[in-house]
């Protein structure tokens, strides 16, 4: 995901003069340095000082550039509410934000580090447009978007390689869900690495006579009501998957939309109320509950509630 | 180019050689103590109106935004989006009284619009709006967060190479901020000369004089610590902040600050190095009161 992003920044960059990077002294990790070596005159490292970073890149796409700012997603966001609130989110400013290391996939680096609040700070900004991409070629194309489409957009990336989910003549649709799998039992709504989890319970669940649909969100803001209207009228049970808190992330977007148009039993798998500690990616999504096996089990908890409520 | 109805007693430069110069206002020293004096009595009329807003940090910049605006920017009041105007950002949102009197004195939009100021549907906000007030050219009210947009929007004219300037207004208090040591460090790394931040130096902010609150001595040494040039005017008297500015454009590969000193509710008696009005309107009498000091 992260080499994809930099090397689309780059390509992006040969494209369009416009296009300009901005770090935060993570650029090897963010991969902005793709860009910076081809373009040194139109990338500015900022030092470890991301409010700053991210006021410069506000005065830039006020006058006409095309920044993306990069930096870990705990600092993007934790870092600079208040900045990314009124320098860019209050004017609209054509700013993208593209946050690597998002989740508790961050791993060894602990509590610090785990960015599980980024989405329900930047959701509760309007006007951004929120993208967590599910593997590298949906980034790839929603940072091509992202570069396309004026106004605020916040990208947000892991760190560990993830699995392709899609082929390579997938074609990503701003503010639209898709259906990777189709199913008529319940529906698992997923972003970011849960996608592939998701797919896995569906398999698992296949045997055991749960046909599960599977749909991916990639654009978490805004949200595709009518996909999440229509699982709940065709499928009756909704389970939500995403690698941040329950508070105010997909879980939350989702359920509003459940509760408001079309209740049905439904199941949040997420990181609760709590912090993460250090671990290999794995054993800490292990541990929060982020995995097949737990998808799996919320998908029969609804399908059974499904069932009892009918009754 | 029209001047607003009040802004008549203006003139502006008739024939520049070059095109920048035949944008700006170019108004004589007498011209412009004139208007210094009719944008305090609209903060005061503005913010006594409203019932509420900054008079304090508005009235200390006075010759700042005068001195700006009526001789050394080049801008377009009626194409305010013009690309090559020089760009002047007001990073302490709240002297917003003082840059929405200026607007409309220089055209931008009408003089009558200033006792909208604060009302609903106005387009005249507590602080500056940039998607709404003609001109505004930052959204600011949480201080701190100018000098890093100006640094963007100064980099942004190098990339294309562009020849405007870049002006941006902080309050001394707002230096408290660790963003704008932040923005500091980065504009003399980055080099911009064509960035010139002036710092309304009133030595007060909300709970009193900066000392008490917050000691920033010894602050000229700190900005050339952190590379900039430093330029000390009085900050009332037009003609050092005119060559200051001028000096400014001669300094190469490093940003200026100009530390202007300057009076918190300077021209008004009874707000003069007063923190009560720093946000706070004066209630009718005191109006009456002030506008008669400011005949
Ligand atoms: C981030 C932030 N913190 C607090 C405030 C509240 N506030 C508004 S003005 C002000 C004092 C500003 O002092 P100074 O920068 O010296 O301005 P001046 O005295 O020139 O008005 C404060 C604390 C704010 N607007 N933004």
């Amino acid at each position: 995901m992260r080499e994809t992003y930099g090397q689309t920044l780059l390509e992006l960059g040969r494209e369009s003069t416009d296009i300009v990077a901005l770090d935060a002294d993570l650029s090897r990790s963010t991969m902005t340095q793709l860009f910076a070596r081809e373009f040194p005159g139109r990338f500015f490292d900022c030092g470890i000082a991301e409010q700053n970073m991210v006021g410069i890149a506000a005065g830039l796409a006020a006058s006409g550039k095309v920044p993306f700012a990069s930096t870990f997603a705990v600092f993007a966001l934790g870092r600079c509410f208040d900045q990314v609130r009124m320098s860019i989110a209050q004017p609209g400013l054509n700013v993208k934000l593209v946050a690597s290391h998002g989740g508790i996939s961050v791993g060894e680096d602990g509590t610090s580090h785990h960015a599980i609040e980024d989405l329900a700070l930047i959701g509760s900004l309007p006007g951004f447009t929120v993208i967590i991409p599910a593997d590298a070629i949906e980034t790839a194309q929603a940072v091509r978007v992202a570069a396309a489409s004026y106004g605020p957009f916040y990208i947000r990336l892991c760190r560990p390689r993830t699995p392709l989910v899609y082929n390579h003549d997938y074609s990503f649709n701003l503010g639209k869900a898709v259906t990777i799998r189709q199913g008529e039992s319940a529906t698992v709504i997923a972003i970011g690495l849960m996608v592939a989890e998701a797919l896995k319970a569906a398999e698992n669940l296949e045997r055991e006579g749960i046909n599960c649909r599977v749909l991916n969100m990639p654009t978490l803001k805004p949200i595709d009501e009518v996909a999440i209207i229509n699982a709940a009228a065709e499928t009756g049970a909704i389970v939500t998957a995403e690698e941040h808190l329950e508070h105010g992330g997909l879980g939350s977007e989702v359920a509003q939309r459940i509760a408001r148009h079309y209740p049905v039993p439904m199941e949040f798998i997420a990181v609760k109320d709590t912090y993460t500690k250090s671990g290999k990616p794995g054993e800490l999504l292990q541990r929060c509950g982020l995995t097949a096996k737990y998808i799996e089990q919320a998908v029969r908890s609804t399908v059974k509630r499904k069932v009892t409520q009918a009754v | 180019m029209s001047l607003s109805k009040s802004g008549d007693a203006l003139s502006k430069t008739s024939a520049g050689t070059n095109q920048a110069e035949a944008f700006s206002l170019s108004a004589s020293m007498m011209e412009m103590e004139a208007m210094a004096k009719k944008l305090r009595r609209h903060i005061i009329t503005m913010t006594g109106k409203a019932g509420s807003g900054h008079p304090g940090g508005s009235l200390s910049a006075v010759e700042i935004v005068t001195a700006l605006y009526f001789k050394l920017l080049r801008h377009k009041p009626l194409d305010p989006k013009w690309s090559d105007r020089d760009r002047f950002i007001l990073s302490k949102g709240h002297a917003a009284p003082l840059l929405y009197a200026t607007l409309a004195e220089c055209g931008y939009f009408p003089v009558d619009e200033l006792t909208t100021l604060r009302q609903l549907d106005s387009r005249l906000q507590g602080h500056t709006d940039r998607t709404v007030t003609p001109g505004v050219e930052m959204s600011a009210g949480a201080l701190g967060q100018g000098l890093s947009f100006a640094i963007g929007v100064a980099l942004a004219g190098r990339l294309n190479l562009q020849s405007y300037r870049v002006y941006v207004l902080l309050g001394d208090g707002e230096c408290d901020e660790g963003q704008v040591w932040e923005a500091a460090m980065a504009a003399a790394h980055f080099k911009v000369d064509n960035l010139v931040a002036i710092v309304d130096n009133n030595r007060q902010q909300i709970d009193g004089w900066n000392r008490d609150v917050m000691n920033l001595d010894p602050f000229n040494k700190k900005w050339q610590a952190f590379g900039w040039h430093v330029i000390e005017v009085d900050g009332h008297d037009l003609a050092q902040l005119i060559d200051a500015s001028d000096q400014a454009k001669l300094i190469k590969g490093q940003p200026t600050v100009i530390i202007a000193h300057t009076i918190k509710g300077k021209g008004v008696s009874f707000m003069e190095n007063n923190p009560d009005f720093h946000g706070k309107a004066p209630d009718a009498k005191q109006v009456e009161i002030a506008l008669r000091e400011l005949d």
